[in-house]
């Protein structure tokens, strides 16, 4: 039996509706459990000692001062940690080329950017361990640093790895149809060079972990602040040499992840490192500074692009050229090669064209390392394509509106393969565009846009249509060679008293992933969603999975719930088929009560059942299956990735004197298939677009010629703020995937993906007019006015 | 980060302030809203600091009216200048530089006193108590001391304060009818500190004008003020080009602060006249 999706009077329909997130109230209340919040018997702290430079020998390390310091109890060098802790080379064997040294926990004999531990102190408090650090005293001898992108590959900068030959870390290149032919020959081709700054992620909660080696058992917990703690129990027990089976990683409340805590980090490791040697938990909490030196970086890519078009506005060809400089090493396990690999898989992805080019170029940098965060390669590759496509909108006097449509691919097209090999199984391009049209009003936006400039006003509209690359399959990741599980599962049991408890692989970092397994285990079994209990993050209690990112968390995790819950059902219903002397065909549950599928009339309270089950079994036929614990897996077949679809749009006020850009509002119509929580799917795309809007207009990363770090706080480093956040209209188409029963596809990053090109559309539209032009992100008062050619030196 | 604080003492009343921070020998530091001094200990830019909580003292607080003058105590709290009524009465700048200054929760421990004692050259109320024309009274282990705003700021976090003197009060000229009072400021975000901000005080004795973010203090723009007293917009434009010589940093360059300067005014000058800025 199917659910009836389409009627929204069906029972139990919790699908599909905005129902209170289970874990909101403690959350609020501050009562949730983060790794800070727990403390374990003889706990010791570890504070690291960072390297200052960005490429140095160590010449010397004296650690004898720091171990005079009240409280702290060992000091560990990078070599100490070597004993135990084995090297990991962060490598993908479908990422062909791409290469990377071996990376330790600590520093041995080199340090490769501002921020990479050296020494490790530990102490009974993390006040202790900072004294301590402070007096260890670290010589380098000065490594010249390499830091800008494009120039990383000439024979004159210096090769930061000589092992590895040059600083190339992967190459890409990608071509189909005839690129050459189509540019010499379009009616018009229009050239652009596009930048997206450094970024990370900033989330509220900074990374954080505690681990406890207990010898006694030979097993390892790690409480970790990650999105992926089968991946993590892996990696700790691979480099740590402990069984898999004796490493358990718990994951309880995270404070926003945006893919940033889903990487290995070298100081997490060494913390474990430090817990097997010294027997004893010690916890790391990244500070603030740490953070902004020691989370992953993303986005720094450099671009030249082409697009050729037709005298009608078709679009012929593309031609990218994107270069990103990933710090030292490739980030373990995921590697940092998939940012720039997206980029090519990505551009020109609503459009259906014939002929494209894209080669990306991965080097290596003196900087922080770089790898995913939230939509990892799209707002970088929707800028390149939106912007060129606007750009060859003005080129032939065509709205931009109207080139999208005579350009997307239409909606009854598919499945369609695009040319960049990218499989899309069913998108609504056209439907989108036709809702964003309506919900923003674009005529009339257009006459206030015109009636703003009588009044001096540069007001500017900009549109982007975006796809979205979401519940991945192995062929992201497992086909690579990484054990990072694709297939996701959910547990779902009945207790006595007929509740039900949910433990699912997907974990919860504050976007509600919880609040989703809720209602559709509710919907599944029949029960209200306030009867289910979830459980998530924890390698020794729930099915195996990969936990969340990429957007897969409900595509994945949800359809493995549902499927889990639908089993149950059933469970649940063989016994009271026996226990009522039914037909099983004929009975429901609704609303946690045994009911007559045709009358409605109530049989039985599930805990009527349970009561039976579980105390008064001998009362049931012998024989009769009484598994009220029904455990399923998901893994999508069919395509290598769901992708989704969507377009965005800003308004933005341009002050032609101060160079400020004003966002006047911002509307987004995306289609994730099926909407399981309205409520939270639209606040995951206005996250998301407040995300983009930070690249757009704030954040980046700066770094001097020497590799230094120059806005390591929160003063420093712009992330975007609610005073300055248009109001924003979210809508749905939903083409839901035939993939799975859920059809549920990802919404995590949609939001993220388009608002940068949509801002820098609208900014150059309010430009136009005065011969200016931005691709420059982040789009700063200055950046702006040097394109109006207002300032000059 | 954790703060290493070489101690703390709360000072019962001015003179035991400036007891504990004669007995410091030099490691004092006067704590008031800890705004700014917190946040460097949290960052182990400053450690070892003996703190001197002077939050506490009632003589250094309140707004009086001193004929023609305001006497605001040094620990007036931003938010509760913002909406002081003599203030937005006779000092109406500062209460309108409220607006600019961060975000509510620093507005409302942060003191007017501790800005101008910690001189941030990026900082509002420095830049109008320069504008205003305001006397800066410090208290020290020799007695007190009054000393006009245009020499109480030297560099980059640095004033005319001596070791082992705090900040008391700061009195400013009560507006004259007619007198004009305007602060207008570009930032990256609300709440940031500004990529270059003016203060313009229009008076029956002539326009002063100041700026912050724009160097190494809060700079009065004597040539731009000579202008407007002129009735030379223009001239005061480029005059104020010329007097100014500001940082570049990640935010901006020199060039666009320097820019930005001359909007700025423009735009004072233009709300000083009751015109559209």
């Amino acid at each position: 039996m199917s659910i009836a999706f389409g009627n929204p009077d069906r029972p139990n329909s919790y699908i599909g509706k905005t129902v209170p997130r289970p874990n909101i109230t403690k959350l609020v209340q501050g009562r949730g459990r983060y790794v800070d919040d727990i403390v374990l018997p003889r706990m010791v702290h570890v504070a690291f000692v960072r390297s200052p430079v960005a490429h140095g020998k160590i010449t010397g390390i004296d650690i004898e001062a720091a171990k005079t310091v009240p409280g702290v109890l060992r000091v560990f060098t990078g070599a100490d940690l070597a004993e135990v802790c084995t090297p990991w080379v962060a490598v993908l064997a479908h990422l062909k080329g791409l290469k990377s040294p071996p990376q330790h926990p600590m520093a041995l004999d080199r340090a490769c950017w501002v921020g990479e531990p050296v020494v490790a102190v530990v102490a009974t408090t993390r006040a202790a361990a900072e004294e301590g650090a402070a007096l260890v005293e670290v010589d380098y001898e000065a490594l010249p640093a390499v830091t800008d992108t494009m120039t990383a590959l000439d024979k004159t900068t210096p090769v930061i790895h000589p092992d590895m030959g040059d600083n190339l870390a992967f190459r890409r290149l990608h071509e189909e149809g005839n690129v050459d032919a189509a540019l010499s020959t379009a009616h018009k081709v229009v050239t652009a060079s596009f930048r997206t700054a450094r970024h990370t992620g900033v989330t509220l909660e900074p990374r954080s972990i505690l681990v406890d080696w207990n010898p006694a058992e030979g097993q390892m917990t790690a409480y970790h602040a990650t999105q992926a703690p089968h991946m993590m129990q892996t990696v700790f027990a691979k480099h740590l040499d402990i069984p898999e089976s004796r490493v358990r990683v718990i994951c309880g409340d995270v404070g926003g992840s945006y893919g940033i805590k889903v990487h290995v980090y070298p100081d997490e490791v060494a913390t474990a490192t430090i817990a097997k040697i010294m027997g004893r938990p010690v916890k790391f909490i990244a500070d603030r500074l740490e953070s902004f030196t020691t989370d992953i970086h993303a986005r720094d890519h450099e671009i030249e692009a082409k697009i050729a078009v037709d005298a009608e506005g078709r679009i012929l060809a593309i031609d990218v050229d994107d270069w990103t400089g990933i710090g030292p090493y490739s980030v373990y396990p995921r590697t940092s090669a998939i940012e720039g690999n997206q980029v090519v898989n990505l551009c020109g992805g609503p459009y259906d064209f014939a002929n494209y080019r894209a080669q990306t170029t991965v080097v290596f940098q003196n900087k922080t390392p770089t790898c995913q965060y939230r939509a990892v390669g799209h707002p970088i590759a929707v800028a390149i394509t939106e912007g060129l496509v606007d750009m060859a909108a003005a080129a032939i006097g065509m709205d931009p509106v109207e080139i999208r449509r005579r350009n997307m691919y239409r909606d009854d097209a598919y499945p369609v393969t695009s040319p960049a090999k990218m499989r899309f199984e069913g998108l609504s391009h056209h439907a989108s565009m036709d809702k964003l049209m309506e919900i923003m009003d674009y005529d009339a936006l257009r006459a206030d846009q015109a009636e703003a400039l009588k009044q001096g006003k540069r007001r500017g509209i900009g549109i982007a249509s975006f796809i979205e690359l979401t519940n991945p399959s192995p062929f992201m990741y497992g086909i690579g060679g990484a054990r990072i599980s694709a297939q996701d599962g959910c547990t779902v049991r009945m207790d006595p008293d007929g509740s039900v408890v949910a433990l699912s692989g997907v974990t919860e970092q504050g976007q509600g992933t919880e609040a989703m397994l809720s209602q559709v285990v509710a919907e599944g079994v029949g029960v209200s969603p306030s009867k289910v209990r979830v459980i998530t993050g924890d390698t020794q209690v729930t099915p195996y999975g990969g936990g969340t990112w990429a957007s897969r968390g409900a595509g994945i995790g949800g359809e493995a719930a549902l499927q889990a819950a639908r089993a149950l059902r059933s469970s649940i219903l063989e016994v009271a088929a026996a226990m009522l002397q039914a037909d099983q065909g004929l009975l429901d549950i609704r609303d946690g009560q045994i009911v007559d599928t045709q009358t409605g009339e109530t049989r039985m309270p599930l805990e009527e059942l349970g009561r039976i089950v579980y105390f008064r079994g001998d009362t049931l036929p012998k024989g009769l299956p009484r598994e009220l614990v029904q455990t399923r897996h998901f893994i999508t077949m069919d395509y290598p990735f769901a992708f989704t679809n969507g377009v965005q749009a800003s308004y933005v006020e341009v002050d032609t004197d101060t160079g400020v850009v004003t966002l006047l509002k911002h509307w987004c119509v995306e289609d994730c298939g099926r909407v399981i929580n309205p409520q939270l799917v639209d606040e995951q795309i206005r996250g998301g677009i407040v995300q983009g809007l930070g690249g757009a207009l704030f954040e980046e990363i700066h770094y001097d010629e020497d590799g230094q770090l120059l806005n390591g706080s929160m003063a420093d480093y712009l992330v975007p703020m609610a005073a300055e956040m248009p109001d924003m209209v979210i809508a749905h188409v939903e083409t839901p995937t035939k993939e799975s029963e859920l059809g549920a596809k990802g919404a995590g990053e949609a939001g993220t993906a388009g608002a940068p090109a949509a801002v820098m559309n609208a900014i150059n539209d309010a430009l136009r007019p005065l011969g200016a032009q931005v691709t420059e992100m982040p789009f700063t008062p200055e950046r702006i006015l040097r394109a109006l050619g207002t300032i000059h030196d | 980060m954790k703060a290493s604080v070489g101690g703390y003492a709360r000072a019962s009343s001015l003179d035991h302030a400036l007891q504990l921070l004669a007995s410091a020998e030099g490691a004092g530091r006067v704590l008031a809203g800890g705004q700014s001094l917190v946040a460097a200990m949290n960052m182990r830019l400053s450690t070892g600091d003996l703190l001197v909580d002077i939050s506490r003292l009632s003589e250094l607080s309140g707004v009086s009216d001193e004929g023609d003058t305001l006497r605001i105590g040094a620990l007036k709290r931003h938010a509760d200048v913002g909406r002081d009524a003599l203030v937005c009465a006779h000092a109406p700048l500062l209460a309108e530089a409220v607006h600019y200054i961060a975000h509510a929760a620093i507005r409302n421990r942060g003191t007017i006193g501790g800005a101008c004692a910690h001189a941030d050259p990026a900082a509002e109320f420095p830049a109008c108590v320069l504008a205003l024309g305001a006397t800066m009274h410090v208290a020290g282990p020799h007695g007190s001391r009054a000393i006009p705003a245009e020499d109480f700021f030297e560099d980059v976090f640095a004033t005319a304060i001596e070791e082992g003197e705090i900040l008391t009060a700061i009195t400013v000229p009560k507006a004259g009818s007619g007198e004009a009072q305007v602060i207008e400021e570009v930032a990256r975000r609300s709440g940031d500190y500004a990529l270059a901000g003016l203060c313009l005080v229009k008076r029956d004795a002539g326009h002063r004008v100041s700026l912050f973010s724009v160097g190494p203090k809060p700079i009065l723009a004597t040539g731009a003020m000579a202008a407007l007293d002129a009735g030379d917009l223009d001239g005061a434009v480029a005059a104020l080009a010329g007097e100014l010589d500001p940082p570049s940093d990640t935010q901006a360059s020199a060039a666009y602060r320097r820019h930005l300067a001359g909007v700025l005014l423009r735009r004072a000058v233009a709300r000083t006249e009751g015109g559209k800025a």
